[in-house]
């Protein structure tokens, strides 16, 4: 009894055999399962690949088992097989998305804060507007606009979440343009050009790059409900949130699974890339913290 | 004085919203010459550098540098004009750009003019010597340096067009003092060898007497001539 309680817990030994601080044990955890997660759905067409209109009515609703690890779906395909597919989609858009809406950010708070006064409030009021607008509903309406396609739901995710961006880039201009070591660049015969391409795009870069990671989940959730929503990818191609969707139908009639395996999927790939994302946050200055809540 | 060799500023005002700083003062910096400038905090010495520095445009008035009047500030002055004033801030850490080494730091403003890559390299060692910068801190960041070295590396930045006037704002406040002697001796040189006008902000009112041709007190000029 004594020896047991001189023992340390058998978490804290791990810990020390692997020399992982608890927040590294979790960035370490998180690393794996997104490798394992872009490895997968960058290799699935060349181990696994899917018939994406392949039906089996002989094997619908099978509850998980040894040949069908998630089960199947009321169309008897394997939902394991095509969540690899829907993560597959999911990422991309996910990844495209948050790049689209960093560069058209970055762009406008580029503009805003470099030429400040007048241009600044405009493109600022606009913004504003945008912003007051509720901006799943305005995904939904670009999306309704373009007709539901891979590229619509990128364009409505990347369209309606650069806002933040925008803001983060102005503002950081705006500060970096008022300190003395722009007027020394001044000062010491540095054009307009010089100043904005050597001093302050690189202190931004930084912040910009994590704003980008920082919204990949918040991606990836977009798609995924426009997709439960019947707006996102053609119903017969394997998209998470098409998944979901199908699987409600499949829920009522007792396949509980048909939806298990998407959602995890999303849950764990999304929460990894944020704990990732809010390491190298935390790394990089604790003064942003309040500024990225994306 | 020989055809108005002279950094000026005749009669400048500058308010910041309501609150006047600078009402009508009028400052001369002559070639080879060092005037001490003191006066109480938030009296508008620094916005006053700011404004003869090119840095500023002033509500009225104006500056003229050997007689010529620039209009202009910031970018909009050509760059042959902006390089013949230097300016050295009190806090080496804000002027310096957090990314770059000091010997980058340095070579900077000769980059930002095209100068030829063999030409910054030997200017840059040279002056890096000049300001006592050893071999070992000149590749470093300026987060991996004190505030006396790094206040060294942007003396160096500061001379390295050869300007012809240069603007210390409490330049020395924050060193201790062997540094503070080192850079008061490097600017005293500077201003020997190459006939510089110095403008000296300080309240050590010892170091004024010593630096300091003449001594101006900024509180008492306000709408009078210096």
């Amino acid at each position: 009894m004594a020896d047991l309680a001189a023992r340390p817990p058998l978490l804290q030994v791990a810990r020390s055999r692997l020399r992982l601080r608890p927040g590294r044990a979790g960035a370490v955890t998180a690393g794996l399962v997104l490798l394992v997660a872009i490895a997968g759905s960058l290799l699935a067409p060349l181990v696994w690949p899917l018939d994406q209109s392949a039906v089996a009515l002989d094997q619908t609703r099978l509850a998980p088992s040894w040949s069908h690890l998630a089960g199947t779906d009321d169309l008897g395909r394997d939902v394991a097989h095509r969540a690899v597919y829907g993560l597959r989609v999911s990422l991309l858009v996910g990844a495209v998305a948050a790049l689209v809406a960093t560069v058209l950010g970055g762009v406008v708070g580029g503009i805003a804060g470099t030429l400040g006064g007048r241009v600044d409030r405009i493109l600022m009021r606009i913004v504003d507007t945008i912003a007051a607008m509720p901006h799943l509903l305005l995904g939904i309406f670009i999306v309704a606009m373009l007709r539901p396609s891979l590229g619509a739901v990128i364009a409505s995710v990347g369209l309606t979440h650069w806002l933040s961006t925008a803001r983060i880039v102005r503002s950081e201009l705006l500060s970096l343009r008022t300190r003395p070591f722009i007027d020394a660049a001044i000062s010491g015969g540095a054009g307009r050009l010089r100043v904005l391409t050597r001093h302050l795009l690189p202190h931004v870069l930084p912040r910009l790059a994590l704003a980008t990671t920082l919204m990949i989940p918040h991606a990836v959730w977009h798609e995924t409900a426009l997709s439960f929503l019947g707006l996102g990818l053609p119903p017969h191609l394997a998209s998470l949130g098409n998944m979901i969707n199908d699987g409600q139908g499949s829920l009522l009639t007792g396949a509980w699974w048909a939806s298990l395996a998407p959602g995890g999927v999303i849950v764990v790939v999304t929460l990894a890339i944020a704990v990732l994302a809010a390491r190298w946050r935390d790394r990089l200055d604790p003064r942003v913290r309040a500024e990225l809540h994306l | 004085m020989t055809s108005a060799q002279h950094l000026l500023a005749d009669e400048v005002s500058v308010g910041y919203g309501r609150q006047v700083v600078l009402d009508g003062v009028t400052l001369r910096i002559g070639r080879g010459e060092t005037v001490g400038l003191r006066g109480p905090s938030g009296c508008g010495k620094s916005t006053l550098v700011r404004v003869l520095a090119l840095l500023h445009r002033p509500d009225q008035g104006r500056v003229s540098i050997d007689g010529t009047a620039v209009d202009a500030v910031r970018y909009a002055v050509p760059v042959a004009l902006r390089t013949r004033v230097a300016a050295l801030f009190q806090s080496p850490r804000a002027a310096a750009d957090s990314r770059l080494s000091l010997i980058d730091l340095i070579a900077e403003p000769l980059r930002a003019t095209r100068t030829p890559e063999s030409a910054v390299r030997e200017r840059v060692a040279e002056l890096a010597d000049l300001v006592g910068l050893t071999a070992d801190l000149r590749s470093r960041r300026p987060h991996a340096v004190s505030d006396g070295q790094l206040q060294r590396a942007c003396l160096a930045r500061a001379l390295v067009h050869r300007p012809d006037y240069l603007l210390c704002d409490e330049a020395t406040a924050m060193l201790d003092a062997s540094t503070q002697a080192h850079v008061a001796a490097v600017i005293r040189d500077y201003q020997r060898t190459q006939r510089a006008g110095v403008l000296v902000i300080t309240h050590d009112q010892t170091l004024l007497d010593r630096w300091s041709d003449r001594i101006v007190d900024l509180a008492a000029t306000a709408g009078a001539r210096a």
